[in-house]
This record gives structure tokens, C-alpha cells and sequence, in this order.
């Protein structure tokens, strides 16, 4: 039992980035544009979560505030290098897969330049503590108690509450069916006068407010809240775009997807605790290779019946039959 | 394509025609994208400390002249894992796992010159081969998903570029033979596997770039002069066309992902068999899990040389010109990471550089008046169509 408790306890806060970075992709490519670049918005959020993180460290501050602000610094930090890529896709009409590794190349230069210049290290390292050892009353509960609300940090709640948001807004509101139907359709939706640009520009946005939260939440929950320039997000961006596909675009199934993801990764890392594996005694490299090999063999056979936005990747041109 | 181009120079040559064509365009679109990102590089180095700025920006675009030798040197990983890029991208396929079968490439190569005992030459020629193996099978997986199972390639790629670099430093770890733990490095090569230098004096650099530009030249020559070159292009400006003239796409896909493949897997082979420039030692590798940067500084190339495979052998000397630039400019207090945000705003910039030229010349039209004839390019460029088609008959 105490073995499952740490696997969930230890799952979630893995799980709840990859859901919020790949529910940012899916806005995107709802809307008509790839988003590969979902690694570098990721790190260019947490990097400056984890600057705002370092600079208020210390202060009358608790944690918890703190990392709320610095969620809203990462989310905004997100959107402005989200434009870069909105740019140059929507009014450039580039190719949006070299757009998107360019920006993924960018950052971790950047942060390593940066971090390496003014601070003497690999990144940004902060020793704020927004872990929570039990939330009141909530955390008593039996069984749930431990498993949600013990061990943990806000951000498993707030991912829980924005992934609400996401599937009210794409599926209950007048703006989510326009988005969708530009990523379906662009020219029907631009004859009943739906403005495909500004949905796309705004699919976009959407994707770096979720990605540079999401990237934020993986430096609070996986990397204790520092940021390093050398291991970056460790393909989190690359592996929520993968989730994004096994939940086909659907916000039920990507958040089935990203736990899925998760407890592969939680249980790689956490080998040694569990007998069983230990005794088998096969190198552990194998477990860390099993989330990615998993998206290969989910990848295989899910795309046979794979429901992509049909107009995904293609620039969006009026005068184009 | 290269007959029209040839039919054109002799007809009547002239600078006019050049500038005209679509290759210029194409080469005054990358200049235009390597100008910005030098440029944005200086703003950030004025950004990050003003006072060197000059200097330091000095080194990077004529840094690199004075060691060419080691520009050379330098340029040939980037130039095998350029073709990797841009043979695949001529056929559409956006190969951005070079990084994965890179490193593959280099331990085939590294497994052949620490386990194997061969006489002589035959050594490093087996080692070379065993590379091109390696990172040909890292290119097969992703082109039998896009084939067979029609998986994206990208995500593909992506992910066996995390599968690779983990099985690679797992395996070198286990490996007593290959690996110095206390040094966290790869043991230094035996002599008779490592690439025979030119014998420059002041650089090291082998045979290897030799090598690579000629196979850049064969494979100019399979996509200009062969049938499979042909479809391949065919397929990759329109797959649907290409389907309905019979051609087989999905044998395509796979044949051209392994080759793919096997150029950034013997980047990786000429990387590692290099000799060093300390006698007695040779380049190592350290499994510290990160993924191969050249993999990815290849997509710039290939993009920069236009995915022409001559293109590619020029701008991989450029790029590793700038980086040799870059490790210079910690001289006066900047580190060599300034290449890569230069590299990728290069990236970024030549995606659309041609829309961007295109639109330039638009408005300086409309705004200034400037005249340059519009409507001669416009027919040059239905000519262009038209020779193609009779191509195509």
C-alpha cells in the first residue's frame, strides 16, 4: 500500500505538466498550426519562473504565493515566445516544423550563455521549498487522503482545474468551435466570417500560456525548482506532443495519456524502491527508454485511425483554392 | 534541373540570367538569414556586456580564417549530418532525428575500433562502413513507421533520438574495453583505426572531410541523374502526383530514411575516428546523456545549403566557420553557447527568407519606385515551369 501511495504521490506531479503542455499543443493544432516548439516555450517559461522564484526567495513571501506569481510569470513569458512562432507561421506562411526546432535550439543556448555569464552554473538554482507535506482536512481522507493530497504541490490541483477550463472552453464556448473548425476547415470558416488569422494567433497563445506553465510545474515538481540549460525539459515537450496524439486531440483522453506517460517515467526512476523489478536486475537505462519506446508502440497502433486536424501544418492562404 | 540550367549558360550567359534564377534567389534568401542572425548574435552580445561587443563579434566572422584547417575538421560531422537532413527533406520527410542515428553511427564505428583486430587500413575503412550501418538502421525504424504504419516521422525521430543516446551510454558504460570510468570518457582509439590525416601543418584534419565532399558529389549525382533521384523529388513536390505516375512511395520513404541515416551515422563514424590533435590520443566520447548537438546544428546546414548536397558542403564550412568564431570569443568574456542562438535565428530566419525577399522587393516597389522588372521574372518562372514539365514527359 505504502508502495502505491509513493507511486501515485509521485506520478502526479510528472503527470500534470505533460497534460497542461500537451492540452497546449492540442489548442494549437486545433487551430491549424504544429507546434513542435513545445520543448523550448517550456524552458523559456520555467527559466523565468525559476528567475522570479530566485529573486523573491527569502522574502516575507510563503511558497505557495510564490508559486502561484511565478506560474503567471512562466504563462506570460510563454505566450511572448509563442508569438515568435505564431509569426512566423501565420503571416510568414514558414514551415512550421523548422520554425518550431529553431525556437527548441534557441533556449537552451540562451540559458546556458545567460546562466554561464551571470551566475557561473548551468541555469538557475533556487532553494525554495513548494513542496506540501499534507493539505488540511482534505489530506485525512482515507485512502484518497494520501494518494492526492499528501506528498504533493499545488500544481497537481491547479493542472486538475485548468484542464476543466480547457475542455469547457474548446467544447461549451463559441470560441472553441471556431478554433476547431479553422484547424478543420480554415476557408469554411473563413466564408462565415470567422477571422482564421486571429484564431490561429490565439490557438497559439493558448499553447505558450499552457506550455511555459507546464514547463514551470516540471521545474517545481521534477527538478525541485531550479532550471538547467543542459538537460533543459528532458524532451517533456517532445513526449506531450506525443501524449497529445495517443489522446487524439481530446482533453479526456490526453489527461488518460499524460498519467499513462507519467507512471512509466515515475516507475523508471523508482526501480531500486519496488523488490519485484530490482530483483530482475535488467539496467534501469531500459525503464527510462520505456516511456519513449511506449509512444513509438502506442504511435503504431493508433494511427491507423488517427483523427488529426485536417488542416494542420498547412499556412492558411485566402486566395488558395 | 541541371540540364536547364546547363541549356541556360550556354545560350547566352549572363549575369541577368543568374540573378534570375531560382538558385540565386534561394542564395540571396540564406545570406539574408545568416546577415540577421549575426546580427541578432551582436545585439545580444551587446546586451550581455557592451564594452566587447565589437571584438567579440570580430571573432566570429573572422575568428574561425586564421585555423581553417580546423574549420574543416569541424565541418565534417555537420556536413554528413547536413546531407542526413536535406536528402531526406528533398523528398519532404523532415528528418530530425540525425542526432540518434549520429550517435548510433559513432558507436558502430567505436565497436568496430576497440572490438575488432584488423590489419591496416582495412580497420578504419570496416569502421567507417559499421557507422554508416549503425546510423542507417536508426534511419530505417522511423522510415518503416512513416511507410508502413504512416506515424509521423518527426515524433518518430524524436523519440529514437532519446532511445539512441540512452542505449549508446548504457552500452559504453558496460563496456570495460571502450570506457575509462574514472575519466567518464571513451579509451583513446588505436592508431590504426583512426583516419589518416592530410598532414597540414597546425590542424589535424583527416580524410574525412575529403571523404564527405565526395559523398556529397555522389549524392548530387543520385538525385540529379537517377531515376530513384527522381522520384524522389518527385514525391517530395507532390506525393499524390507521384502515386498516380506509379511511383513507390512507401519503398521511397524507407530507402530514402535509411540513407538518410546512414549520412548522419557516418558523421558520427567521422567524428570519433578523427585524430586528436595531442599525439597518441583521439577524440572520445562522454555518456553524460545529452543528446548530439551536431544532429541538430545539421538541420541548419541543410536548410542554409538549400538541401542541395553542394550547397550543403558550403554552408557546413560556414557554420563551423562561425563556430570556431564562437569558441574564440571567451577570449574577451562570452561563451561559445552565442553560436547556437546565432545558429538557430538563422533556422528561424531562412524558413520564410524567401518570402521575406519576395515581400522586400514588393515594397520597395509600391513604396519607392523602384523599378525592377516584375514581369520578366514572372515569365522566367513560367519558362522555368514549363521546361520542367517537358522533364517530367
Amino acid at each position: 500500500m505504502e508502495l502505491t501511495y509513493y507511486l501515485v504521490q509521485n506520478t502526479l506531479p510528472v503527470a500534470v505538466p505533460l497534460l497542461l503542455v500537451a492540452l497546449g499543443g492540442m489548442f494549437s493544432e486545433r487551430s491549424g498550426v504544429i507546434n513542435i516548439a513545445l520543448e523550448g516555450i517550456m524552458l523559456f517559461g520555467a527559466f523565468f519562473g525559476a528567475l522570479f522564484v530566485l529573486n523573491v526567495q527569502g522574502t516575507e513571501m510563503s511558497p505557495q504565493t510564490v508559486l502561484l506569481i511565478g506560474m503567471i510569470v512562466a504563462a506570460a513569458s510563454g505566450i511572448i515566445y509563442s508569438l515568435l512562432l505564431a509569426f512566423a507561421s501565420i503571416n510568414m506562411k514558414a514551415n512550421q516544423v523548422i520554425i518550431g526546432t529553431a525556437l527548441n535550439m534557441l533556449i537552451p543556448a540562451a540559458i546556458l550563455l545567460f546562466s554561464k555569464m551571470f551566475f557561473g552554473s548551468d541555469g538557475v538554482t533556487t532553494n525554495i521549498r513548494f513542496y506540501i507535506r499534507e493539505i488540511p482536512i482534505l489530506g485525512q481522507i482515507p485512502l484518497l487522503g494520501p494518494m492526492f493530497f499528501q506528498r504533493t504541490y499545488l500544481t497537481v490541483m491547479i493542472g486538475f482545474i485548468l484542464l476543466i477550463i480547457s475542455s469547457i472552453v474548446l467544447y461549451k464556448t463559441k470560441f472553441g468551435l471556431r478554433l476547431r473548425a479553422c484547424g478543420e476547415h480554415p476557408h469554411a470558416a473563413d466564408s462565415v466570417g470567422i477571422n482564421v488569422y486571429k484564431m490561429r494567433y490565439a490557438g497559439v497563445s493558448i499553447s505558450g500560456f499552457l506550455a511555459g506553465m507546464g514547463g514551470f510545474f516540471y521545474s517545481v515538481g521534477v527538478m525541485d525548482a531550479n532550471v538547467s540549460g543542459h538537460t533543459g525539459v528532458s524532451g517533456f515537450g517532445f513526449l506531450a506532443l506525443a501524449v497529445m496524439i495517443f489522446g487524439q486531440w481530446k482533453p479526456g483522453k490526453i489527461l488518460l495519456a499524460a498519467l499513462f506517460f507519467a507512471f512509466l517515467r515515475t516507475l523508471a526512476y523508482s526501480v531500486p524502491l519496488i523488490p519485484f523489478l530490482y530483483d530482475l536486475g535488467i539496467n534501469q537505462t531500459y525503464y527510462k527508454i520505456l516511456p519513449y519506446l511506449a509512444t513509438m508502440v502506442v504511435l503504431g497502433l493508433t494511427s491507423k485511425k488517427s483523427r488529426a486536424p485536417k488542416a494542420e501544418g498547412i499556412p492558411y492562404d485566402k486566395s488558395s483554392r | 534541373m541541371a540540364r536547364k540550367e546547363n541549356s541556360s549558360i550556354r545560350d547566352n550567359f549572363s549575369i541577368k540570367k543568374i540573378t534570375k534564377s531560382k538558385g540565386f534567389s534561394s542564395f540571396t534568401a540564406a545570406l539574408m538569414a545568416i546577415f540577421l542572425g549575426l546580427i541578432f548574435g551582436f545585439i545580444i552580445m551587446l546586451v550581455a556586456n557592451p564594452q566587447n561587443a565589437f571584438s567579440g563579434f570580430r571573432y566570429i566572422v573572422l575568428g574561425g580564417l586564421g585555423r581553417f584547417g580546423d574549420v574543416l575538421y569541424f565541418a565534417t560531422p555537420i556536413l554528413m549530418t547536413g546531407l542526413a537532413v536535406g536528402f531526406a527533406f528533398r523528398m519532404g520527410l523532415f528528418n530530425i532525428g540525425a542526432s540518434g542515428q549520429y550517435t548510433m553511427g559513432m558507436f558502430f564505428a567505436l565497436y568496430v575500433g576497440f572490438m575488432w583486430d584488423l590489419p591496416g587500413a582495412t580497420h578504419w575503412i570496416v569502421a567507417i562502413t559499421a557507422g554508416f550501418i549503425g546510423g542507417m538502421l536508426f534511419g530505417l525504424i522511423p522510415g518503416i513507421f512513416k511507410a508502413l504504419l504512416n506515424v509521423n516521422e518527426v515524433i518518430t525521430s524524436i523519440m529514437f533520438n532519446y532511445i539512441g543516446m540512452y542505449l549508446v551510454d548504457m552500452w559504453i558504460q558496460n563496456n570495460s574495453a571502450m570506457y575509462v570510468s574514472e575519466m567518464t570518457r571513451t579509451r583513446y582509439l588505436p592508431d590504426s583505426v583512426q583516419l589518416p590525416a592530410l598532414g597540414i601543418t597546425g590542424s589535424n584534419v583527416s580524410l574525412g572531410i575529403i571523404l564527405a565532399s565526395l559523398i556529397a558529389i555522389v549524392l548530387y549525382i543520385v538525385l540529379e541523374k537517377t531515376t530513384f533521384g527522381y522520384e524522389l523529388k518527385a514525391t517530395g513536390f507532390n506525393k499524390y502526383a507521384a502515386k498516380y505516375a506509379g511511383m513507390k512511395g512507401k519503398r521511397n520513404i524507407i530507402l530514402t530514411m535509411a540513407i538518410a541515416g546512414g549520412m548522419a551515422g557516418l558523421g558520427g563514424a567521422f567524428a570519433i575516428l578523427a585524430p586528436a590533435e595531442i599525439a597518441g590520443s583521439s577524440m572520445t566520447y562522454e555518456p553524460i546523456n545529452i543528446i548530439a548537438a551536431n544532429g541538430f546544428t545539421g538541420i541548419a546546414v541543410a536548410l542554409l545549403g538549400n538541401s542541395h548536397p553542394v550547397g550543403i558542403i558550403f554552408s557546413a564550412t560556414f557554420i563551423s566557420l562561425i563556430q570556431r568564431g564562437g569558441t574564440l570569443t571567451s577570449l574577451v568574456g562570452y561563451k561559445p553557447e552565442i553560436i547556437d542562438i546565432v545558429i538557430s535565428v538563422i533556422i528561424y530566419f531562412s524558413a520564410f527568407a524567401m518570402i521575406m525577399n519576395t515581400s522586400i522587393k514588393k515594397f520597395l516597389i509600391k513604396k519607392l519606385g523602384i523599378k525592377i522588372k516584375d514581369e520578366d521574372s514572372e515569365s522566367a518562372d513560367l519558362v522555368d515551369e514549363n521546361s520542367e514539365s517537358e522533364e517530367v514527359q
